[in-house]
């Protein structure tokens, strides 16, 4: 298939929808409005459900009703509408629910601006709502990349029974680059997806015997029951942590005297820095963690090779995910951390020069 | 031996959670005959809201799912949509429906979603232990308004059947009450109605249910409804407030 240019909103809504996607809820919000657009457009057209809800409260409890009948749903919105969703999400980890949240950051706190920001970080991958329990978190640095973890976040979705966040930006939202889809799911393969959660989700007693009566709940009002249910699910956490760390090493080596860590769309502008002081001899590595839950901490750890005498972590926030890099680093070289905030994106001669400082 | 009443099927063998001389039971037990009369059973399924009620999901005997507080009229909607072969129902009481989850009803109703709400008002929040409730009379005392409502300062209770039926999409909307014998018959029509219509997709289908709350009001139960007939009723008068199916607009 041909690449496509379009919009990282349209992109990701496109692609949710071939992944099987036939439920939405969402209210509007910049910068995420085109996905919601894209969305109104395109369910109808597949015979999908479109709902504009009266809130992003209802949005994300439609999610939870939708998600309890076993179908995959998705909404999406930007930071201050992803805070009222926090309740709800907090439910769905509870009650152990598959769905796709799209978070397209904007600068806070409160009413902020409108323009790219990640100062969500803590929001997303710390909880975010009430209680013990954890969101698994992609992050995407391109259009091309926030189109495929719409397969991705509904497959890990699925697999761990858990709400997965996509959290990009406004800068990844608005901006076009040329995507390419991956084939649409046939109506077999979504009705099939269907079955999967039958197990447990909201279906009818079809056969008429009254086999079933599955709970779609988070309560539990005995305490050694709740104490059970609670490390369930973090024994379930402790297979994610495992088994579903994604990150991109980008020209990590034995012989880089420093190592970057970037996220998002602050990781391609890192990457031009980088390329700019290779050509200089200078050796500079990145990783851009990919999942921000589960957290690469041994990926950071072992790209500090023998070599590197510090690490710089920029953030288009005031430093969130260089909690992780310290954790991960544990004191054995110094932490660096330089970041943007208000919705003013860094430029790539912003960091070289960061960069250049170090080798004085 | 003949069996002349039974449990209904689709009500569970847990039992119920509630005080003495509560008319919950009454209300779960009405919902429940009416499911099986209608026929539903294998295609039923309901959201339990936060409140006194929020075991319901144990108490039906088929699929239930328990929403955040308010919010069932909005889980029942992605219910619906995922599964529109199924038919669900909201059951919820005065704090839950006309405080915290007043946008989600009234939303829910404007878009005609096809799903029935059971509206338990006594007046009072119950599970917290007595606090104000948006349908509190006039000059009742609760926790949270040890003097008495005082209505120059936090307003006059909320008439939820009127200020749906202001909306035209809601198919039908009836208030009937839980104190008497013949009261709840007629509450019974009500439910049945309800869930005739929904069985037929036919629309939004509301159904406010007038009720006590013995241990909270600090009333035995039977001068409760007593109580209930003397004052609520005449603030919260039954009748049917829309029904299209009968021309009643």
């Amino acid at each position: 298939m041909s690449k496509i240019l379009m919009k990282g909103n349209e992109a990701v809504a496109e692609a949710a929808i071939r992944s099987g996607c036939r439920l939405y809820f969402a209210y509007p919000i910049t910068p995420q409005s085109e996905l919601i657009e894209y969305m109104a457009k395109m369910m109808p057209k597949v015979g999908g459900t479109f709902l504009q809800a009266e809130s992003e409260v209802s949005a994300i409890n439609m999610v939870y009703g939708a998600a309890g009948s076993g179908k995959r749903v998705m909404t999406s919105s930007s930071s201050p509408g992803i805070s009222l969703k926090m309740e709800g999400v907090s439910y769905i980890a509870g009650a152990e629910l598959p769905c796709v949240i799209v978070n397209v950051q904007r600068g806070g706190p409160g009413l902020g601006d409108i323009q790219p920001a990640q100062g969500d970080y803590f929001q997303a991958t710390k909880g975010g709502g009430h209680g013990d329990y954890r969101t698994i978190v992609l992050a995407p640095s391109s259009v091309q990349e926030f189109a495929d973890m719409a397969s991705e976040a509904f497959e890990l979705a699925d697999k761990y029974r858990n709400p997965v966040m996509i959290l990009a930006d406004g800068m990844l939202g608005q901006m076009m680059e040329p995507v390419e889809f991956k084939a649409a799911k046939t109506d077999a393969e979504i009705a099939e997806l269907g079955h999967q959660h039958e197990s447990w989700c909201i279906c009818p007693n079809e056969d008429g015997d009254m086999k079933h009566h599955h709970e779609i709940n988070s309560l539990e009002i005995d305490p050694l029951v709740l104490e059970k249910h609670v490390n369930d699910l973090y024994a379930k956490y402790a297979v994610i942590e495992q088994k579903e760390l994604r990150y991109e090493s980008y020209n990590v080596s034995d012989e880089n005297e420093i190592l970057c860590v970037a996220w998002g769309t602050a990781s391609r502008i890192v990457k031009s820095a980088i390329n700019e002081l290779k050509a200089e001899g200078k050796s500079i590595g990145l990783i851009r963690p990919i999942t921000c839950w589960p957290y690469p901490y041994e990926a950071v750890k072992k790209a500090l090779g023998k070599k590197v005498k510090k690490v710089y972590v920029f953030e288009l926030n005031t430093g969130q995910m260089v909690e992780d890099v310290k954790i991960a680093v544990a004191g054995k070289v110094p932490v660096d951390f330089w970041g943007k905030v208000g919705g003013i994106v860094f430029t790539p001669a912003e960091i070289k020069e960061k960069l250049e400082a170090c080798f004085k | 031996m003949e069996v002349i009443a039974t449990r209904p099927e689709s009500l569970t063998k847990t039992p119920f959670t509630y005080c003495p001389g509560c008319l919950h039971g009454v209300a779960h037990r009405l919902i429940a005959e009416a499911i099986e009369e209608s026929g539903l059973t294998n295609k039923m399924t309901g959201v339990a809201p936060v409140g006194c009620s929020v075991f319901a999901y144990k108490f039906f005997n088929f699929d239930m799912a328990q929403a955040a507080h308010g919010r069932a009229p909005a889980v029942a909607t992605g219910m619906k949509r995922a599964r529109p072969d199924m038919h669900v129902f909201t059951y919820q009481g005065d704090g839950d429906l006309a405080a915290i989850g007043t946008a989600e009803i009234v939303h829910a109703a404007n878009r005609g979603e096809k799903i029935s709400v059971f509206f338990v008002n006594n007046a009072i929040y119950g599970m917290t232990g007595g606090q104000m409730a948006p349908t509190t009379l006039p000059e009742m005392k609760t926790t949270t308004s040890p003097y008495g409502r005082k209505t120059d300062d936090i307003g006059f209770p909320i008439r939820v059947s009127e200020l749906l039926a202001t909306l035209v999409a809601p198919y039908y909307i009836e208030r009937v009450s839980l104190l008497s014998p013949a009261d709840i018959l007629k509450a019974k029509k009500a439910v049945s109605k309800a869930l005739q219509y929904n069985s037929e997709n036919r629309g939004f289908t509301f159904v406010e249910l007038i009720s006590t709350c013995p241990t909270n009001w600090g009333i035995d139960p039977l001068k409760s409804r007593e109580w209930a007939k003397e004052n609520m009723l005449p603030f919260f008068k039954p009748g049917v407030f829309r029904d299209k199916g009968e021309g009643v607009e």
